[in-house]
Order: structure tokens, then sequence, then C-alpha cells
């Protein structure tokens, strides 16, 4: 009973610390990813406070905030949308890759990390936040920009090569060895080409299992389905987060839409756990001593996404201001990067300074993404000031 | 005229057109229902001065707005030659007796003698609507009548 009492004081105390913390987010305009990264600081080992009773529950509420992350962003992309966007966008897609998951790889090899350390890494420091890169497009007033499909069409690429990606990730993690490895990848592969298909042709058919009129079933039936597929992908290896997200899309239409309205605040909830989590399973005190290869990140991955947006708007005849927005836009790096370090350190096969540094740089990222989205078009005009005269 | 649409991958689907002054007007339609007027800058085309959004009856009032004007025009014109005729756009506010009632509750044509020869809503045109009609706030009337009919037409729909 005493155990009890103080774990739902402890969990109480971090989830309202957490809605301040959500607050503070809001009047400024900012993503409350990082504050939330920093409350698991604070409260974890090494800590100021160390919470206990509670972390037995976080860990379990962490995974469910994970696949509930990853359905909801299947929920938001019809498989059409999928298919179009991976057509319009692999060229700028590719370079995407290439530009932002090298300098992660680079800096994880030169720690000694080992080659799972930088597929980790590199990982984090590829994909961008989706969440983030909307809220922003939209609070900027950009949606109806020229730019805006390019960006969209860039981050639907990364979220689907994060599908590839996660599965890859989990089987080296699991060390199984290369036979098995490749067995495992080739089912993910598979796993992902037929759920495109059923959710191209039988969408509504996915749809109508799950669907109901009364609002508790559907909720019922929907974690139910999300947390039973999610577990038999993590029993295959394809990762439990990438069979949330194949479900997600596979569920379409309406049902689609009151899905993602009905398990928002869920998402909400669960996610802000699973940061904290994260949080808490990280040792501050490594911190100082890989910040400074996470500024050295931040600095060349905001440089590289800058690159890649601004080569995906050239190639659809953007002009200068607008493909520099397209590039600032994709800057952030916020939840995805967390679920990719997440799923590293809870396997324990990578070092604890790698949770660290991917902290740090997400905190840096998650910071500098939107102020970059801001600051851009006053920096490029005033630019083209300066040199206009010169060339004049 | 060539409306241009675009998927918005996550957000809707993007519909503009480039005015002939050079600037791209349109909407953004949201997946949840919601719509956002676009205008793009002058200077740099690709990016928008404004993004207004709005909710379904104000982009309904505010088709009836760029609408209704052109309907009546045409018709002035028609009744050129029927001098004391006039035709004008009588709004049903939101406070108007009428709205969600009937047309032929007002008994317009025996109280004032003018006729109301359209109904604009959400953009549509509703022509010679008949006494069942049932007006709800947001509607555009348009009302063919001596001057003096018109402002009791007026009145009528605003005071009852």
């Amino acid at each position: 009973m005493e155990s009890t009492a103080l774990a739902l004081f402890e969990l109480g105390a971090v989830l309202f610390a957490l809605g301040v913390l959500g607050r503070v987010a809001g009047r400024f305009g900012m993503s409350p990813i990082p504050l939330y990264l920093l409350g698991g600081l604070a409260f974890g080992d090494g800590g100021v406070l160390t919470v206990k009773a509670a972390t037995e529950f976080g860990h379990l509420a962490g995974e469910i905030g994970v696949v509930l992350l990853l359905l909801l962003l299947g929920l938001e992309y019809t498989a059409p949308e999928l298919v179009s966007g991976m057509r319009k966008s692999w060229l700028a897609g590719l370079l995407d890759i290439v530009l932002n998951a090298t300098p992660g790889a680079v800096v994880a090899l030169l720690l000694g990390w080992g080659p799972t350390g930088a597929i980790t890494l590199a990982g984090v420091t590829y994909i961008s936040s989706s969440g983030i890169a909307a809220k922003v497009l939209n609070d900027l007033g950009r949606l109806g920009n020229r730019e805006t499909p390019v960006v969209l069409s860039v981050l639907v690429f990364e979220d689907l090569a994060m599908a590839i990606y996660l599965p890859i990730l989990t089987t080296l993690l699991a060390g199984v060895g290369w036979l098995a490895g490749l067995r495992s990848l080739a089912l993910a592969l598979l796993v992902i080409a037929i759920v495109l298909v059923i959710a191209l042709r039988y969408g509504r058919f996915v749809s109508s299992i799950v669907d109901s009129k009364d609002r508790e079933v559907f909720l019922l039936q929907l974690l139910g389905a999300a947390l039973l597929v999610a577990g038999l992908a993590s029993a295959l290896n394809v990762s439990a987060a990438v069979g949330a997200f194949l479900l997600g899309i596979a569920i379409s239409g309406s049902t689609a839409q009151s899905a993602a309205k009905l398990l928002e605040p869920l998402r909400d909830l669960f996610a802000a756990i699973f940061f904290v989590a994260f949080g808490l399973n990280t040792d501050p005190h490594k911190i100082p001593q890989v910040l400074g290869w996470a500024v050295l990140l931040a600095v060349i991955t905001t440089l590289t996404k800058i690159g890649t947006g601004w080569f995906a708007a050239k190639r659809q005849g953007i002009g200068r201001l607008g493909r520099a927005r397209a590039g600032a836009a994709l800057v952030a790096r916020g939840e995805f990067s967390i679920v990719i370090a997440g799923l590293a350190v809870s396997v324990g096969a990578v070092p604890g300074k790698l949770a660290a540094l991917a902290s740090a740089y997400v905190l840096l990222m998650a910071i500098l993404g939107p102020v970059a989205a801001r600051v851009v078009e006053p920096v490029v005009r005033s630019m083209q000031r300066r040199l206009a005269p010169a060339v004049g | 005229m060539n409306v241009d649409v675009t998927q918005l991958p996550g957000i809707g689907v993007r519909k503009d057109f480039e005015a002939r002054s050079g600037r791209r007007i349109g909407v953004v339609a949201h997946r949840d229902g919601g719509i956002d007027l676009i205008v793009s800058k002058h200077d740099d085309l690709d990016d928008c001065a404004a993004q207004v959004p709005l909710t379904v009856d104000e982009a309904a009032v505010l088709a009836n707005l760029l609408g209704a004007p052109q309907l009546v025009e045409k018709l002035k014109d028609d009744h050129r030659d029927l001098p004391g005729i006039t035709t004008r756009q009588l709004p049903i506010g939101d406070e108007s007796p009428y709205s969600g009632r009937a047309l032929g509750d007002t008994r317009m044509r025996t109280r004032t003698k003018a006729s109301i020869v359209a109904v604009m809503r959400a953009g549509q045109i509703y022509p010679s609507p008949g006494p069942d009609f049932v007006l709800v706030a947001g509607d555009l009337l348009v009302v063919v009548g001596t001057p003096q009919g018109l402002d009791e037409a007026l009145e009528i729909l605003t005071g009852g």
C-alpha cells in the first residue's frame, strides 16, 4: 500500500511538473519536447530529485508512447500520399540521408561506439521532427507557401525511410548476426510492401474492423489493435514502432480522422512520459563530456538540413528565399530522434554516453529548429542586400 | 481559369490560382474541415502575406460577398430599361427573426411589392426560391423592387 501511494504521488508530481513546463513552452511558442527531456534529466539518476517508484510504470508507458507516436504519424498519411511523396522527392530524400546521417555516424565512430552506435546516431541526426515542422509552418502562416509541399514530401520520405531503418536497427541491436539480420530485414520490407498494397486497395476493410460508432468501443479496439500489431512486429524483430506506423497507414478515410482525434490526448500523455523516461535513464553528469560533440553536430546538421531543403525546393523551381525557408523548416529534430536513441539505449547495446549525446543534441535542435525557421528570412534578405551592390 | 490543386500530406489540400494582379489567391482546406484563406506576397510569390483561418460560416459569408455583387450588377443591367426598379443584396443577420424560417413567412411580396429573385448561400446561387425555402443566417437575398420597397424589405429582414 505504501509503495502504491508513493508511486501515485511521484507520478502525479511528474505529470503536474510536465504540465507546468508545457505551459512555459507554449508561452514562448516553442516545442515542449526539450523541456520534457530536461524534466526527465532533473528527476533521474544523478539529477536534482530521484523518482524511483514511478519508473516501472514509466517504462511500459514510454513504450506505449512510442507506439502511439508512430500510430498517429501513420494516421496522418494516406497510402496514396506516401506513394506520390516517394515518387516526387526520392532524389532529395536520398541526398537527405547522405547529408544528415553521415555526420552522426562519423561522430559515433570517432568516439569509438562501433557500427551499432554509428547506425543509431546516424538515425538520430537524420530524421527531422515532422511534429515541430508542421507546427512551425502553421504558426508562421506558411501552409499556403509554394515550398511547403516540398518540405512535407521530404518529411514523408523520412517517415517512410524510418519504416525501413527501424527494423534494421532492431536487428542490429538484437545482435543476431548477418544472416538472421538480412532475413528480418527482408521480412520487414515484405510486410511494408504488403501493408501498402492492402492500404491502397482494401483500406476501407481495415478501417471497418476497428471502426465503431461507440466512442468507448472504438478507443478500446483501436488501442488493442495497435498494441497487438506492435507486439507482433516486436516479436518478429520488425520493431513495435513500425508495426504501429503501418497500422496507422492502413486505417484510412474518416475512420483515420476520428481515430486521430480520439488518440491525440492519449498520445500527448504517453509521449510526454516517454520523453521523461528517456531523460530519467540518461545520466546528466555525462552531458558535459559530450556537449562539445553535440554542439558540433548541431552546427553541421543545421547546415546540411538547410542544404537538403534548398536542393529539394530548387528542383521544384522555388525562388531563393523559398529555398532557404524550406531548408530551415527541416532543421528541427525531436520526437523520432529520441525514439531511435531510446530503442538503442533500452536494449543496452550502446554506451550510456550516447543517450547523453542524443539528449543534448535534441535539446539543441528542438530549440534551434523553430528559431532557424523564424530568422531565416531576415538573414537571407540582409545577405542579398549586402551582396546586391557588389553584383550591380 | 486554372486552379492549382496541391496535396499537403498530413495537412490537407491547397487550391489556388494566380490573379491578374500577379498574386496567388486561394485556400488551404485542412483534413479536419477547417479552411484557411491564403494570399501570396507581391514581391515573393512563393510566400504568403496572409493565412487567415476561417470557420465554415465565415467562409460561406466570404463566398457570398465575393459572388453576390456580380449577380446584382447583372440584374441591374437587365432592369436598366425600367426606371424606378432596382436590385439590392440584403443580408440575413444572426439577429434576423427570419433566420431558420421559411421565406414565405416574410410575406415580402405582399408587404413591400419587392420580390426575392435569388438567395446566395456559401458561394452558391439558389435562383427563384419558393415560399418553402428556409433562410439561414449568413444568406444574402437578391431583391428587386422600388427603392422604397427595398428599404422596407431590409427593415422586415432585420427587425421583423
